[in-house]
Formats: C-alpha cells, sequence, structure tokens
C-alpha cells in the first residue's frame, strides 16, 4: 500500500512540472530593449548572475499571471434571468471557484453589488439588485465561507456595462459584481 | 313668467352642480359626492384687460389645467366689444354678460389691478351677478413667491366656479441627472435641490411642503437624508444609516417615514420618527422576498406597498402598524405584470400605481372600495404616477415624446399635457397645496 501511493505522489508531481515548464515557452519573452552598439571584443563573462536574474524575472512573472488568474476568478461576474435573482446553474461553478478561493486566503474580502437591467421600475430595480448580490452571498456561505467577509450592495440599475438597449445589453446588465475589498494581494491558489 | 321660471330653474340646477361638488368628503377612506362628467364642463372666460398681463395669462391657464371648465378664448372680439368689459368699482361691473354669454360662457373672471395687487371676480353669467370676488396684494414679480401667490389666487377662483380648489400652487420634485430639481405646476422656477455628482432618488415631500425626503446612493449603499427646502439642513432618518434605503413617503402628519431597507434579509418597510428622530420599527418580514415603496392613505391609518411575496412584485395594503396585510389590487397568476410606484389619492379613494402591459409600464388606479383596476395610459412606457393634491390629475414619467419627460393625465377625461424639464426626468413627486408658511429652518 505504500509503495503505490508514493508512485502515486511521485506521478503527480511529476505531472505537475510538467505542466508548470509547458506553460513557460508559451509565454512569448518580452521585447528586450534593442542594444545601442553590439561591443567589438566579446569577453569571456561569467552570466550565471545574469541567468539567475531572468530566472528571478520569470518566476515572478508567473507568480503575478497566477494571482491575476486567481483574482479574474474571484471577481468574475456571473448574471441573471429577467426579473430572478436565483442563481444559475452556469454560474454556479464561478461561484464554487469563489469560495475555494476565498476558502484559501481567509484575509480576502469581497463586495457584492447587484445590478438590474433598465426594464422594470427604478426602485424596484434597487431591491431586485440587492437580491440578487444576497443570493449569491447564501451561496458562498452555503460553501463555508464566513458570511461577514461578503459585502452585499445594490446599484439597481443606475450602472450598466452596456448602455445599448436590446436583450444582449439586458443580459450583461443583469449580473453581480465581485470587487475584493480588502486581502487582494499574494492571493494563495486554491487546494 | 315661464321664462322667469326656466330661469329660476336653471339657477337652482346649476346651485345644486355647484354644491354636489362641495359635498365631496373622505369617511373611511370612501368618498361621498359626485364629479363633473366630461361634456357637461361648464363654459369659462378670462376677460381680456389691460396691464397684468402676465397675471392674466397664469390664471388662465391655470383655470385650463383644472379641467373642471371649457376654456373660451376671447383673442377675436370684436374691438369695440371690449370697451366696456370691466369696472374698479366693487359690485358693479361692466362685463358685458350678453356678449360672454353668447360665446357659450357660464362664467367670466375680471382681474383688474390694484394698489400693489390685483382683484378677482368671478360673474355667473346665467344669474347675471357678480358672484365672488377677492383681492390680493402680490409681492414684486421678481420675487420667488409671485406665481406662487398668483397660482393660490387661480385655486380660488376654480373653487368659486367648481367647489373645488385647483391644483396651481403647487410644486413638483423630480430626479435628474442624479440630482434632484423643484418645479412649479407649470413648469416654471427649476431648481436644483440636491448637490451634482451624488445620485439622489425618489424624493417625497412632507405634507406641509417645508421639507424633503430622498435615498441618496453612494458605493450601492444609501441613507434616507430628509432635507429643508429653505436653507438645506438635513439628517439621515434613524434606521436607514446602514445599507440601502430606499422609497421614502412621509405620513399624512408628518412626523412619520416610511421607507424600504434592503439588506441581505431582502427588501422590507419600516417607519421612523422624523420629529423626534426616533425609534426605527419594522413593519413587514420578507424572508427573502421584498417588501417596498409604501404610500399612506390619507387618514394615516393604512399603508399601500409593493411586495413580492408571490413572485412578481404587486401591490398589497396594510394598517400602518404592520398587520392585516392584503392584496390590493388583484392580479392574475403569471399572467398580469409587475406592479410598482403605488401613490394613494388625497381623496383616499384610489391608488395609482404602474403596471407592465406587454414589456412596457402603464399607468393603472385601482378603487381601493370596489378593487377595480382602471387603465389611464397606453402610449409608450408609462411609470412613476404621482397625485396631483386635487386629487383628479396625475403626473407620470412617459418616453412617448422620445426621452422620458414629466406629463400629467386628467384622470376623469384622460386629457394629457406635458411638464416640459430641460434634461431627462424620473421619479416624480406632486406636493400638496403649498400654504404661505413661515420657513423653518431646521428639518
Amino acid at each position: 500500500m505504500r509503495a503505490p501511493s508514493l508512485l502515486m505522489l511521485l506521478t503527480a508531481a511529476a505531472f505537475a512540472v510538467a505542466c508548470g515548464g509547458r506553460s513557460a515557452p508559451e509565454e512569448p519573452a518580452p521585447e528586450p530593449t534593442p542594444a545601442p552598439a553590439p561591443p567589438p571584443a566579446p569577453e569571456p563573462v561569467d552570466d550565471s548572475a545574469e541567468r539567475e536574474r531572468l530566472e528571478r524575472e520569470r518566476m515572478a512573472r508567473e507568480a503575478a499571471e497566477r494571482a491575476r488568474a486567481i483574482s479574474a476568478d474571484l471577481t468574475a461576474m456571473i448574471n441573471f434571468d429577467y426579473d430572478q435573482a436565483v442563481v444559475r446553474q452556469a454560474d454556479q461553478a464561478t461561484l464554487d471557484r469563489k469560495a475555494a478561493i476565498l476558502l484559501a486566503n481567509p484575509g480576502v474580502r469581497i463586495r457584492i453589488s447587484g445590478h438590474a437591467d433598465e426594464r422594470g421600475s427604478d426602485e424596484y430595480n434597487l431591491a431586485l439588485g440587492n437580491r440578487r448580490a444576497a443570493a449569491a452571498k447564501r451561496y458562498l456561505e452555503n460553501k463555508g465561507i464566513e458570511g461577514s467577509r461578503l459585502e452585499v450592495v445594490s446599484y439597481g440599475e443606475e450602472r450598466p456595462l452596456n448602455p445599448g438597449t436590446d436583450e444582449t445589453a439586458f443580459a450583461q446588465n443583469r449580473r453581480d459584481e465581485f470587487e475584493v475589498t480588502a486581502g487582494g494581494d499574494n492571493l494563495t491558489a486554491p487546494q | 313668467m315661464t321664462r322667469t321660471t326656466l330661469l329660476t330653474l336653471a339657477i337652482a340646477l346649476l346651485g345644486s352642480s355647484v354644491m354636489a361638488q362641495d359635498t365631496s368628503q373622505v369617511r373611511d377612506g370612501v368618498r361621498i359626492g359626485v364629479d363633473y362628467t366630461p361634456g357637461m364642463r361648464p363654459g369659462l372666460v378670462v376677460v381680456p384687460g389691460t396691464g397684468i398681463d402676465s397675471v392674466r395669462a397664469m390664471v388662465r391657464r391655470d383655470l385650463d389645467f383644472t379641467d373642471r371648465f371649457e376654456m373660451i378664448t376671447v383673442a377675436d372680439l370684436p374691438s369695440g366689444s371690449t370697451a366696456d368689459r370691466g369696472s374698479t368699482e366693487p359690485g358693479t361691473s361692466g362685463v358685458n354678460y350678453q356678449l360672454y354669454k353668447s360665446l357659450g360662457a357660464q362664467f367670466a373672471v375680471e382681474l383688474v389691478e390694484g394698489s400693489g395687487g390685483v382683484t378677482a371676480r368671478l360673474h355667473d353669467l346665467s344669474e347675471g351677478k357678480l358672484q365672488s370676488q377677492k383681492a390680493v396684494t402680490l409681492p414684486s414679480s421678481a420675487s420667488a413667491e409671485f406665481r406662487l401667490e398668483v397660482h393660490r389666487l387661480a385655486d380660488e377662483v376654480a373653487r368659486w366656479a367648481s367647489g373645488v380648489p385647483g391644483a396651481a400652487a403647487s410644486r413638483l420634485l423630480f430626479v435628474s441627472g442624479g440630482r434632484v430639481y423643484r418645479v412649479d405646476s407649470d413648469g416654471h422656477d427649476l431648481i436644483p435641490l440636491t448637490p451634482a455628482g451624488q445620485t439622489a432618488l425618489s424624493p417625497a415631500w412632507s405634507p406641509d411642503g417645508q421639507r424633503l425626503a430622498y435615498t441618496q446612493l453612494g458605493q450601492g449603499r444609501g441613507g434616507i437624508v430628509v432635507q429643508t427646502l429653505s436653507g438645506g439642513a438635513s439628517f439621515v432618518v434613524p434606521g436607514s444609516q446602514t445599507a440601502l434605503n430606499i422609497t421614502p413617503t412621509f405620513s399624512p402628519d408628518g412626523r412619520t417615514l416610511a421607507f424600504a431597507h434592503s439588506d441581505e434579509r431582502g427588501t422590507d418597510i419600516y417607519t421612523a420618527n422624523v420629529i423626534e428622530r426616533c425609534c426605527a420599527q419594522r413593519l413587514t418580514v420578507g424572508r427573502f422576498a421584498d417588501n417596498l415603496s409604501p404610500t399612506f392613505s390619507p387618514d394615516g391609518r393604512r399603508i399601500a406597498f409593493i411586495s413580492t411575496r408571490a413572485g412578481p412584485p404587486q401591490l398589497y395594503v396594510m394598517a400602518a402598524n404592520g398587520t392585516d396585510q392584503e392584496l390590493l389590487a388583484p392580479f392574475d397568476y403569471g399572467a398580469t405584470g409587475s406592479t410598482n410606484a403605488p401613490d394613494w389619492s388625497p381623496d383616499g379613494a384610489s391608488v395609482v400605481f404602474h403596471r407592465e402591459v406587454s414589456n412596457s409600464p402603464q399607468i393603472f388606479l385601482v378603487d381601493v372600495v370596489a378593487r377595480r383596476v382602471r387603465q389611464l395610459t397606453s402610449s409608450g412606457r408609462n411609470e412613476d404616477p404621482t397625485w396631483a393634491p386635487d386629487g383628479r390629475h396625475v403626473a407620470f414619467i412617459s418616453d412617448r415624446s422620445g426621452r422620458r419627460q414629466i406629463w400629467i393625465v386628467d384622470v376623469e377625461t384622460g386629457r394629457v399635457r406635458q411638464l416640459g424639464t430641460p434634461g431627462a426626468a424620473r421619479l416624480p413627486s406632486w406636493s400638496r397645496r403649498l400654504g404661505r408658511t413661515t420657513p423653518v429652518l431646521n428639518p
């Protein structure tokens, strides 16, 4: 029993390394600033310090990218059907990713803002937006997130994402936005 | 002999129709009395004269806007016939009764310039006599009070002739570009009341016309601000300091403010004492359903409001303490559109609201006793109705002219007019009749 689990671990580790290694070549290296003039007589130099610096930069870049991806998951919007405040099936995965990130980063707090399209009563839409934000909060609470980390606000129809007046615009405007209000630096990837 | 009898009869009939208006009253929310039937409006002429043209034009328009008279235009009178139209002597008049009678007028309104003011006289042409008159002192036409004072005189003339005062001496609040504006009922004197760069919503008048309440939205939250119209001093209503608070409305005695408080538990209706600035109290328990847009009956004993307890928002009513909640405007589940923005009429008889019909809001009335629903508009998007103080007109927002503007409908005849504003307008609120009161400095 011991050997197979060790083997699985090693396999997983190798896989992780492979994956980590794979992404590096896909990333186009930034265009180096063209040197004004090449040195006429190249001398043999020890470039290990330079290689180390480049490696550090590459790792920092990757870390920043991972943080950006986590942050993007954390702030991805969800949308709603007309006059509805029920989290749609398709958006549950979006909220599940947020829940995982929030569990991995206990210092993070977010503000959920509910929005409505311009149809319907101006005032009712504020209540509807509030219900939409509250629905996302309840979903995350059911996934184990402490409610005090999730602030609920509503803008009703006051802040449309798309100023259009067709169904495409309306569908985009019926949404919850998620904004990190604390602990957004050095995000840890979820397990 | 026969002619005299007929005249007496005519006077008696006329007298009874005027008397019928005077019997209009509210008794436990039920209106007793009769309304004019469209087509039976008495003819009224504002007699041409010299000087005070602006006053005459205002009074004429105000009387027209009451929708209680057939306005008779006399611009085309033969030149000689106006020579003897007026006299400054009270009780004696040079108004040519026969001429105006022949034009179909039952009433002639005479406006005569006096020292520092104007005298209004109402002549009953059927009876052939001066019926009522009143002299008022007018402030300088540059004064902010000038127009309101002329409107008050016009409202009084309307009362003499119809038994019901006009609603000209009143103002509306509305929102444009995130600011609350105030405008006279005839579209004059547009003034911003809240600062630029903020988002104010849902302005509401206090019954005495001295204060307004509104939602100040910021960062998806907002308190209910009560502000004096003169001076602008303000405070945030107790119970509305946290989360989002919307749709404020004053009780008829001006002591209580009802509003909706939105937080993660949903949206529910609260009241607070705005005189003592205390005692926030919850009236509804939504349990994830929304309850909002409260509006008091004129006796202060009941509150109509919107609730999503049955799914889409619909109109309900409850006692002012939150008990006895029941449906007010009947609806067919799955068929009737969303219902919002109720406003209880000043006479207590009906509640006006908007309801979605074929994806477009339209203005409706529900009779509070009979629970019958009547549609008032059908052209364009029409929403957020508010009663005029005469209980006969309703202002609302319509896009029928292309962009959102304030329109006014006479609920008796269906006649509409536009109250033009420079920008797009939303969320109007019509004041009660504005009396001459000393401005208060603190809200």
